[in-house]
């Protein structure tokens, strides 16, 4: 078979919809999981090598301060303490932009968030770090490094920062006003927009027009393990990084730009990773470290976050006002929508409001739309990206109104979607025409589903009530970046599978599926591997659901490559013309000789040269995902509380390749959307101190908080993927917080329009409506 | 974490003469879920942690119908509901005991430390306090006793003098049909700070309609747990009724004494002591009227 025939078999491929496979499918256990389940897993954290120093790093009690001195001869005076760093240690960088992850970064501020240069702009602003012979000498030493202030007022919300009265983060800040700078001080970083239509008249069309305002608090991913960086600076230049990280290849660069060095004088060595969700993207600690390291006499040096530092530094995405008016015809068809969304930064620009502004419409077709979106800095920690970035609150605002819309016209909230949901050709209110997806479909199955067939509980006590919700959402996917995977046959059959896309939610398997599915071997006998970047080609994050996605079609390729040179192999076994030789299964066949592919493996051995593959692609594809849940709620009028009693997430995810793992995306993604519904919220005093920085306080869903998550998977397969995979890992998050909220009205009639639906927040609507 | 000495005390006399010699520079430690978090997060900087567990008397816990019950300052909150005549006699503190932490927790955690370390929110003190306990304390001067009512001053401060340790609570034997009650609300199912705890204590007379006596205590509204005297004493004489119940609900809410803070807001809190006292009351009252 030549390799040419291999692509067009492979693109054949790509349009049956209804293939039978013999790996992708099944639920093999995962490779990584012995070791994670018996702890013996390696995390960043449990690095330990000779002369290991620990790194420390002093944080802002303030929240926007001017930084007149920084005093650290009383740290470096404490015995075992080796080394002192802060901005001045930085090199100083241009302000420029670049794209990083899905998102962009300015690699000044990059540089500024790590160790604060004039200003700290948050509670928790890294400011200076040492490091000593054990984390407790370099804690007591971070303490005697003497800074003196000038304070500054604080803006902690997007309202308080768009005050024209309001305290400056940025003195260089001008609104970039659709595409034009504005020429005053401002918080207010960009403003962007798309209309289409005319909005009067659809407005006049409608014969129901419903308008609000919502209110979303900041929250944090939330992820377990702390961010920690382990690096020695080389005497030899080079350095080496063990970081937990979404991405190596973006960690090295980043590490590269900011310390304005070449990326071939940086290994970064990716741990296993205790949960990401889009805040292991950007940099925290990771040069802080090499400096350190370099200014100790080349010992390796280790820094660990506190789970204070985490909330307080790392993370959060945006707090938000959205404003959405929204009218609807008679018969349900969504007539006209105006929306303005405000997204907090935090403290340098770059809030996710861009994706925002695409989520909050894109599961309808609409004429008349009209979508403004604002960045707004604030002195909280810089929001950085959150699985499917800014969605949520987006949903939390259109599915409310969506809901009361459908309401007001007596129509079943699945069926006003129906109405209105965008299936293959509509126009998307961001603009594309929409591909194949299986957006009609979710909500046909939900429909149809046993939690919405079945009546709603009785509530458990006199003081509670009960209702329903349901809640649809678009997240975009990232379906392109770089993917580059080694492949190396081994000459016991088994294969090596050599990749750099960090593996958060069972990854690895789904890339060992894939390449078994290609050669027609087992997954078992596929050894997939992460590998340090010095060691594979580039890989764009894993993030933006594209790991699956493009990182599968690189292994895919390889699958291929390494077919064509096994056939080449036994083409010479057998003293026959390679094109002779059919592949099916894992068994290669030329008439009557025919070979396994193991037993060809052995054959080959090592002595010969081995049978190798190497693949680089940066595909360009689609895939988009779109959900629909339902929840079943109850209310304690009482007290305020909402307890969930039942969750449906009906999902289109293209091809499951492991459904198990692709529940546990639907399922992780509720749980953390319901978090950000009902109770996780950042709470600072009038000052801008984060009053909840623990686990504590800042409350998280614990198991006793949730149902099970039920799950439905809709299989429409992606055509631009050669196994028909979708991203699936971000849209889960999508719908919770609106779904919720519609329970919630459907429950008690009262319209939430704050998150979090805190028994506070209910209990202030509860009286509010009462008066 | 700031270095410290680390003394296992064997007597009671032992722990005081160090807490004698060193004043605030010494801490007691029992299962130390409080301390060893404090002590990570630099919020107290001991120079001596002298641990008390090996002490026999911190660890009796002994029950018998005429001193009611004794539980040595460092006993775990596990082995209270582990004893099937405590958990039959006392549901009222083991609606607190169980809340306290998780499993894990409850293995270290003890209520002598949740006394001590004085929380305005803390579990086990309403029920305590609604209970009638006493803490009984010794020092250089011997042992003294105090109400657990009057035990915490302040947030984090007690009526123990630097050189005073609590070696044990005592819980009064029960009166004929009298059983308590503790009830929190946290916005969590589990793994929370009460953003208001309720502990009621009722007694009814033999035909089980008349409440006979009754004790009301508060916890997260004001700077120590409240013991709200006049909301139980509403109720001494009345016929079990939601009437009653409303009327003591009502004086419990007006003595609160709440703020409003990252947990909760003033007036959420307000609205919840009542929530809470009818639904702490009802359920003492089944209890005891069962």
């Amino acid at each position: 078979m030549d390799s040419e025939t291999l692509e067009q078999v492979a693109s054949a491929d790509i349009s049956v919809e209804n293939r039978h496979y013999k790996v992708i499918g099944s639920r093999p256990i995962r490779h990584d999981g012995p070791d994670k389940v018996t702890g013996r897993a390696l995390f960043g954290a449990d690095i330990r090598m000779n002369g290991l120093l620990y790194g420390k790093v002093l944080r802002s009690p303030h929240a926007h301060a001017r930084i007149i001195s920084i005093d650290v001869s009383r740290a470096l005076a404490l015995t075992g303490v080796k080394a002192v760093v802060t901005n001045a240690d930085l090199p100083t960088l241009e302000s420029v932009v670049s794209r990083v992850g899905e998102g962009s970064i300015n690699w000044r501020y990059l540089s500024s968030n790590l160790l604060a240069g004039e200003k700290v702009l948050y509670h928790g602003h890294a400011i200076a770090a040492v490091s000593a012979v054990n984390p407790h000498v370099a804690e007591q030493a971070a303490s005697l490094i003497d800074v003196e202030y000038e304070i500054l007022s604080p803006v902690i919300t997007v309202d308080q920062a768009m005050r024209p009265d309001a305290s400056i983060l940025l003195d260089e800040l001008r609104t970039n006003e659709l595409g034009a700078r504005g020429s005053t001080p401002t918080n207010i970083a960009s403003h962007d927009q798309f209309q289409r239509g005319d909005l009067d008249q659809g407005f006049s069309a409608a014969s129901v027009i419903v308008e609000r305002e919502f209110t979303t608090s900041t929250v944090h991913q939330g992820y377990i393990e702390p961010h920690n960086a382990t690096a020695i600076w080389g005497t030899d230049g080079q350095i080496t990084v063990w970081t937990s990280t979404q991405g190596g290849h973006d960690a090295r660069r980043q590490i590269a730009e900011v310390l304005q060095l070449p990326v071939s004088r940086i290994k970064v060595i990716p741990m296993e990773i205790g949960g990401g969700f889009g805040g292991k993207i950007g940099i925290y600690l990771e040069p802080v470290a090499a400096l350190l390291s370099l200014k100790s006499g080349n010992r390796p040096v280790q820094m660990t976050m506190s789970r204070f530092d985490v909330l307080a530094a790392t993370g959060p995405t945006s707090g938000s006002v959205i404003r959405v008016k929204m009218g609807a015809a008679q018969d349900g068809q969504i007539t006209a929508a105006q929306v303005s969304l405000a997204y907090a930064a935090g403290a340098y620009p770059g809030s996710p409001v861009g994706s925002a502004m695409s989520v909050i419409l894109n599961p309808y077709r609409i004429a008349n739309v009209q979508v403004d979106g604002y960045d707004v800095v604030t002195n909280t920690p810089r929001a950085a990206a959150y699985r499917a970035p800014g969605g949520t609150n987006a949903a939390f605002a259109a599915e409310s109104v969506v809901d009361e819309l459908a309401n007001k016209l007596g129509i079943d909230p699945i069926d006003m979607r129906l109405i209105n949901g965008i299936k293959e050709g509509d126009r998307r209110v961001d603009g594309p025409i929409s591909r194949r997806v299986g957006y009609i479909e979710t909500l046909e199955r939900a429909r149809s589903s046993p939690h919405y067939l079945s009546a709603l509980s009785s509530p458990s006590s006199a003081t509670c009530k009960v209702g329903r919700g349901v809640g649809s959402g678009w997240w975009g996917n990232w379906p392109g970046g770089t993917s580059s995977v080694s492949v190396v046959v081994n000459n016991d059959g088994t294969v090596n599978l050599i990749e750099g896309s960090t593996d958060i939610g069972g990854s690895r398997v789904a890339m060992a599926m894939m390449l078994a599915e290609t050669l027609g071997i087992q997954a078992s006998d596929i050894k997939p591997m992460v590998v340090d970047t010095d060691s594979v080609g580039y890989n764009d994050v894993t993030a933006g659901s594209r790991t699956t996605y493009s990182t599968g079609i690189a292994v895919h390729k390889a699958g291929l490559k390494i077919i064509h040179e096994m056939c080449e192999r036994a083409a010479q076994l057998w003293n026959v013309d390679p094109g002779t030789i059919d592949y099916a299964d894992g068994v290669l066949t030329s008439g009557t000789n025919h070979i396994g592919f193991k037993e060809l493996a052995r054959k080959i051995g090592d002595g010969d040269g081995n049978v190798v593959a190497s693949v680089s692609i940066s595909p360009n594809g689609e895939g988009v995902a779109l959900a629909t849940h339902i929840v079943d709620v109850e209310v304690d009028m009482e007290t305020g509380k909402v307890q969930i009693l039942r969750y449906t997430a009906i999902q289109d995810v293209g091809t499951a390749i492991h459904p198990a793992y692709v529940e546990g995306q639907l399922q992780g993604g509720v749980a953390q959307g319901i978090g950000w519904a009902l109770n996780e919220e950042y709470v600072y005093d009038a000052q801008g101190h984060l009053l909840n920085g623990s686990l504590l306080d800042y409350r998280i869903p614990t198991a006793l908080d949730l149902p099970m998550i039920e799950t439905v998977l809709v299989e429409v397969p992606n055509t631009t993927h050669p196994f028909g995979v979708r991203g699936v890992g971000e849209v889960p998050i999508v719908p919770p917080a609106g779904a919720v909220a519609n329970a919630i009205a459907n429950a008690t009639g009262l319209r939430m329009t704050i998150l979090p639906m805190s028994p506070r927040h209910m209990l202030e609507a509860m009286w509010a409506q009462a008066k | 974490m700031q270095a410290f000495e680390y003394i296992p005390a064997t007597t009671v006399n032992e722990a005081i003469a160090i807490l004698h010699q060193q004043g605030d520079q010494a801490r007691l430690i029992s299962g130390g879920t409080d301390l060893i978090v404090q002590l990570r997060e630099g919020r107290r900087k001991p120079k001596i942690v002298v641990d008390i567990k090996r002490i026999p008397e911190v660890n009796q816990l002994s029950y018998n119908l005429i001193d009611g019950l004794t539980i040595g300052a460092a006993v775990p909150c596990y082995k209270l509901y582990g004893s099937a005549v405590i958990k039959e006699t006392y549901p009222g503190l083991i609606d607190a005991a169980s809340l306290i932490g998780g499993v894990q927790i409850q293995g270290r955690a003890t209520l002598g430390g949740n006394l001590c370390n004085a929380s305005p929110a803390a579990d086990s003190i309403p029920a305590l306090i609604a209970h009638n306990a006493i803490a009984v304390v010794a020092g250089m001067n011997g042992e003294r006793h105090i109400p657990v009512q009057d035990f915490c001053t302040s947030p984090g401060r007690t009526q123990l003098e630097p050189d005073e340790m609590l070696v044990s609570i005592q819980v009064p034997a029960p009166r004929a049909h009298s059983y308590g009650a503790y009830l929190r609300f946290t916005p969590r199912n589990e793994m929370d700070i009460a953003v208001v705890g309720v502990g009621v204590w009722v007694a009814l007379d033999d035909t089980r309609v008349v409440i006979t006596a009754a004790r009301i205590a508060l916890g997260a509204v004001g700077p120590t747990p409240l013991f709200v005297n006049e909301a139980g004493a509403s109720l001494v004489g009345q016929p079990i009724g939601s009437q009653a119940i409303e009327k003591a609900a009502l004086i419990a809410q007006l003595a609160a004494k709440p703020i409003t803070d990252m947990r909760g807001s003033a007036e959420q809190r307000r609205h919840l002591v009542a929530v809470l006292t009818r639904r702490a009351l009802d359920s003492a009252i089944a209890r005891a009227s069962a």
